[in-house]
């Protein structure tokens, strides 16, 4: 969306494209049409943000029950790295207008450090779910069609087609109940039920899998024939945050809440929701992850803008492009502004 | 086309032809920074504590509180034609619109779902 | 009073010749294929678009003609011939929704046309615009192909690459759409592709229109084209990635079975409708708005009278836009819908005929005492009042509860959207197609062939659909290939009627293709408009204006232009001999 090669100097400036009569015409065209962008990403991601409302307000205790498994530390410590990112995203632009080469590249060089400190959060976050067996799709353990032995992702791959298969024949097996009814209370827990059984019939000669080494110091909870194998989260840490609270017995966690509430856990769940507690991951694995790719994208026009101006492409003249990557970068944050709360702290 | 008031000279750098700049004070960007780490840490806080249908109503507004600092600071709207901002809120009111009818019509046939 | 606003780059006497056209400009393919110059690009869309619209268009008779007889008419083996028909009628509303009707106007004459009329050099953003284009060409391709490949293979049992075509209609509904075993992943694929070119031609558009005009064009001296343009463009922006995350959130549920649309698993199907219809609801306007742009253009020049109205006009364009996301549930009265919503969606809907029919008011009394002139694009102009009064009233009939629990999925919403979407924005494509062909090839059509087409159009159209109307009413549901006895007369006279609209279509483009290659040579305004288009020369040079205009005056007052039966257009009035 630039217009830098414009070979008309009508006005003393050689970055001016042609049809723009003046630079000002041009830079705050340039700057409408990637705050019309950034427009359209809002109403994409509002998509999702409506599917999260519904589920959410339809069954806000699934909701809160799966939330659980979500790293609120390392949630917050992304936040954080965002937002300063952020701050040096903005302070780049400064420095490009006022033609501090040094400074823009430091403000990028940190950015670009910024989303790579993001996005290594998230992987530990996604790998721990993944080992955890609460993956997308099929691959996660709440899923009425998961098949066990397949939860570690070895066969996330071939997954989607076993779990296809594996679907349509737990599909019929579990009969009328599965295709016709929109879940009534009884034909919901058969089919967990028998979805669980079926599907571990189906698997070819696997013998049960040991217990997942989930998530760190198991709380003992009562297992009876209606709750699942997987040991609840202890008090939602998991991951780099459980090192910690490992490391330091007397730490409060979040998932401690005063005043006494019942916090609802995924035994606690009505039959009919609980074969719902799949949505959660499945609405949090498609928010983050469509918002991890535009954090990755964002890294990529940065690192162009870094080349740039390590060049010395810019300056008090010339500077557009890093003012509406940084349009695009604050985008970024904002959403994540908004996912964290809504995913990280439900109470 | 240019709109820019003439303020002090540390905000304004002459660029191009008749191209005002306004360039954000580093005390503005620090001050908003320092606004939404503490805002961060004000959601995290507000869930250590049970207070019902406020907590979601809280943790919405203070995102929308953050939402604010970075739209109108980080990204200069603040300083900039105000035809950016109505892009902006045209956005978002839109988004609300659907939410706001798809949760009402789907809240509403739930009983029928039982 | 205007400046000097002839900037024709006509050469005068003792004057340099003219710059050369901007199809002369430059020679070679790659010279269009890597242009950044719009009105190029408006032209390749052109032939693009052309195609597209002959391939649903060639879908279209073969599904009318397997419905000219109840029970399998194509192929023998039932289950084969309904499977395939299940084929067809999907690639024949993919097609035509999003390569033909949705792009259409904007893409082709908004392109073309919307820099000229602002006096600018181009779009605001060139090579966003020919990326646009790349991704409609690329990903229409890409679409077609998958649809067609399942076509070729339920009909003909050719086992092609392309993941099984789409039986599911365009519309994608789960549950069917995740468990069908048709290549909807790759359909879906394809229609996101076309989605961004929709939307990047909406973000040009509307930053074209706030930055390019010229200083003493303000809002409300725009051409009310540049109103429509602008409205679609909104809709564009804001609807369009709607329809970009449900298809992804389908692509998820099938690849992942994410479970978020499928009742078994969890999910809900209702909320599907939900996200299709917010984009597809108000995707309909951005079919219809352009349309109405043109018609403004096109009453108001050929009847030689001021358009009447302008700012109500101007102003329902954005209402239009506005008041089109709030009624997406009225596709959706049937499919468990609360009460509560079909009831508020029902009132909405009745409001956003208001803003359609100050329109067709105005157009009228643009019309009355006007010097009505009947050429070709007025033709096909009166049409689009006629047909889109019908339409627009059969959407009255679909608005209302009761009505609508009869009529939903019946042969009676089918005509509706046909009146809508090709009486109407059929009619107003060719319309400004005509009205502007002039202008984009330097070339005058036919007025006889063209008469022949409107009048052949204009009576198959109607054969076609008004008796879909009767049919429906009386039960006959879409999308079915079998019917009963009884609604066998209606869909031979329907086939008939579409056989007949087909023949006046390739008239149409047989005036067309004869224009190029003998039409008479165009005169810079052969009809007398003063929008900023026709005060440069026909085809326009590269940069449309040998100089910039400064300020347009009233698009709409012709009385500086007087006839001039050399050129067999219209100058300006200091110009004429005395």
């Amino acid at each position: 969306m630039s217009a830098h090669d414009g070979s008309h100097h009508e006005d003393g400036s050689p970055h001016l494209a042609h049809h723009f009569d003046s630079t000002t015409q041009q830079f705050d065209t340039v700057k409408l049409g990637m705050w019309v962008f950034l427009a359209t990403e809002i109403l994409m991601f509002g998509g999702l943000f409506c599917a999260y409302a519904v589920y959410r307000r339809n069954h806000p205790e699934v909701f809160e029950a799966a939330h659980f498994y979500l790293d609120t530390t390392l949630g917050a410590i992304n936040t954080a790295v965002l937002i300063s990112s952020s701050l040096t995203m903005a302070w780049a632009v400064r420095c490009a207008q006022l033609g501090q080469k040094k400074g823009l590249v430091l403000c990028l060089s940190l950015t670009i450090l910024g989303g790579f400190g993001f996005m290594g959060i998230k992987t530990v976050e996604y790998s721990h779910k993944w080992h955890a067996g609460i993956w997308m799709g099929t691959s996660n353990r709440f899923h009425p069609l998961h098949v066990e032995g397949g939860g570690h992702g070895t066969e996330a791959g071939a997954g989607s087609h076993t779990g296809t298969g594996a679907a349509t024949h737990a599909g019929t097996e579990a009969g009328t109940g599965t295709g016709s009814e929109t879940g009534s209370g009884t034909a919901s827990g058969t089919e967990s039920g028998t979805g669980a059984a079926s599907a571990t019939g189906t698997a070819p000669g696997a013998s049960p899998p040991p217990a997942p080494d989930l998530l760190v110091a198991d709380v003992a909870r009562p297992s009876g024939p209606e709750h699942t194998s997987i040991p609840l989260p202890s008090r939602g840490e998991s991951g780099l945050s459980a090192l910690l609270v490992d490391a330091d017995p007397g730490h409060t966690t979040s998932g401690a809440l005063e005043g006494g509430k019942h916090e609802v856990h995924v035994e606690d769940l009505a039959d009919g929701d609980r074969r719902r507690v799949h949505i959660f991951f499945q609405i949090y694995f498609l928010m983050t992850g469509l918002h991890g790719i535009h954090v990755l994208v964002g890294m990529g026009l940065l690192t162009w803008l870094l080349i740039r101006s390590i060049a010395g492409v810019f300056g008090p003249r010339r500077f557009n492009a890093v003012e509406i990557v940084g349009l695009y970068w604050h985008l970024v944050d904002l959403i994540w502004i908004f996912l964290f709360p809504l995913l990280y702290l439900i109470h | 086309m240019s709109t820019h008031p003439v303020p002090a000279a540390e905000h304004e750098v002459h660029g191009a032809d008749d191209l005002h700049v306004h360039v954000m004070p580093i005390r503005i960007l620090v001050t908003a920074f320092a606004i939404l780490m503490g805002l961060t840490f004000l959601t995290v806080a507000v869930t250590w504590f049970d207070l019902g249908a406020a907590n979601l109503l809280i943790a919405l507004l203070v995102a929308v509180a953050k939402a604010g600092v970075v739209a109108l600071y980080f990204m200069h709207l603040r300083y900039d034609k105000p035809f950016l901002g109505v892009v902006l809120i045209t956005a978002l009111l839109m988004v609300a619109l659907f939410i706001s009818i798809a949760l009402m019509d789907t809240t509403a046939y739930q009983p029928d779902v039982q | 009073m205007t400046t000097s606003t002839d900037t024709s780059a006509r050469a005068r006497p003792g004057e340099k010749a003219s710059p050369p056209s901007y199809l002369e400009h430059s020679k070679g393919i790659r010279s269009w294929l890597f242009t950044i110059d719009h009105k190029r690009i408006g032209v390749m869309y052109l032939w693009a678009v052309l195609g597209a619209f002959l391939l649903g268009g060639l879908f279209a008779l073969l599904l009318r003609t397997e419905l000219m007889n109840p029970g399998p008419t194509l192929i023998a083996d039932e289950t084969k011939a309904w499977d395939f028909y299940n084929h067809m009628f999907t690639l024949h509303g993919a097609v035509m929704v999003f390569l033909f009707v949705i792009p259409a106007i904007p893409a082709i004459l908004g392109n073309f046309i919307l820099p000229i009329m602002l006096g600018a050099k181009d779009v605001a953003f060139p090579r966003l615009n020919l990326l646009s284009f790349y991704l409609y060409s690329l990903g229409g391709l890409f679409f077609v192909w998958v649809l067609l490949s399942g076509v070729i293979e339920a009909g003909l049992d050719i086992d092609l690459p392309g993941g099984g075509g789409l039986d599911t209609g365009w519309t994608f509904y789960t549950p069917y759409s995740t468990s069908s075993s048709s290549g909807v992943t790759a359909a879906t694929l394809g229609a996101f592709i076309l989605g961004f070119s929709s939307i990047l031609t909406g973000l040009n558009f509307i930053s074209s229109i706030h930055m390019l005009r010229p200083e003493g064009m303000t809002w409300f001296r725009m051409p009310l084209m540049l109103w429509a343009l602008y409205g679609t463009s909104i809709i564009q922006i804001l609807a369009t990635p709607v329809l970009a995350i449900t298809l992804l959130l389908l692509v998820a549920e099938r690849t992942l079975k994410v479970g978020i649309f499928d009742p078994a698993l969890g999910g809900d199907p209702v909320l599907y409708q939900h996200f299709f219809w917010f984009y597809s609801h108000p995707a309909v306007y951005i079919m219809i708005l352009p349309g109405m742009g043109i018609l403004s253009e096109v009453i108001s020049i050929h009847s030689r009278k001021h358009i009447f109205g302008y700012r109500f006009i101007a102003y329902s364009s954005i209402a239009i836009a506005l008041l089109g996301f709030l009624v997406w549930g009225h596709h959706m009265f049937t499919s468990g819908q609360s009460a509560l919503a079909n009831a508020i969606f029902s009132l909405l809907t009745f409001s956003v005929s208001i803003p359609s029919a100050i329109k067709v008011f105005n157009w009228l009394a643009t019309l009355y005492k006007g010097a009505i002139a009947l050429s070709t694009p007025m033709l096909y102009a009166l049409g689009f009042i006629l047909l889109f009064t019908i339409g627009g009233l059969t959407g009255l009939f679909l608005g209302a509860l009761s009505v609508d629990i009869h009529f939903h999925d019946t042969y009676f919403i089918v005509a509706h959207f046909h009146y809508v979407m090709m009486g109407s924005t059929l009619f107003a494509f060719l319309s400004g197609m005509y009205h502007w062909w002039p202008k984009i090839f330097g070339k005058m059509t036919s007025p006889r062939l063209g008469w022949i087409g409107a009048v052949l159009v204009f009576v198959g159209f109607n054969l076609t659909f008004f008796v879909q109307f009767v049919a429906g009413s009386q039960g006959m549901p879409r999308r079915y290939a079998n019917y009963p006895e009884q609604f066998t007369i209606y869909h031979q006279i329907s086939t008939i009627g579409a056989f007949v609209l087909g023949l006046g279509l390739f008239v149409v483009l047989a005036d067309w293709l004869w224009s190029l290659r003998w039409g008479k040579k165009a005169p810079a305004n052969p009809w007398g408009g003063n929008s900023l288009e026709w005060h440069c020369a026909s085809p326009p040079p590269l940069e449309n204006f040998a100089i910039a205009p400064t300020d347009a005056g009233d698009p709409y007052r012709f009385d500086d232009w007087v006839r001039d039966e050399e050129t067999g257009g219209y100058v300006k009035r200091q110009e004429s001999p005395a």
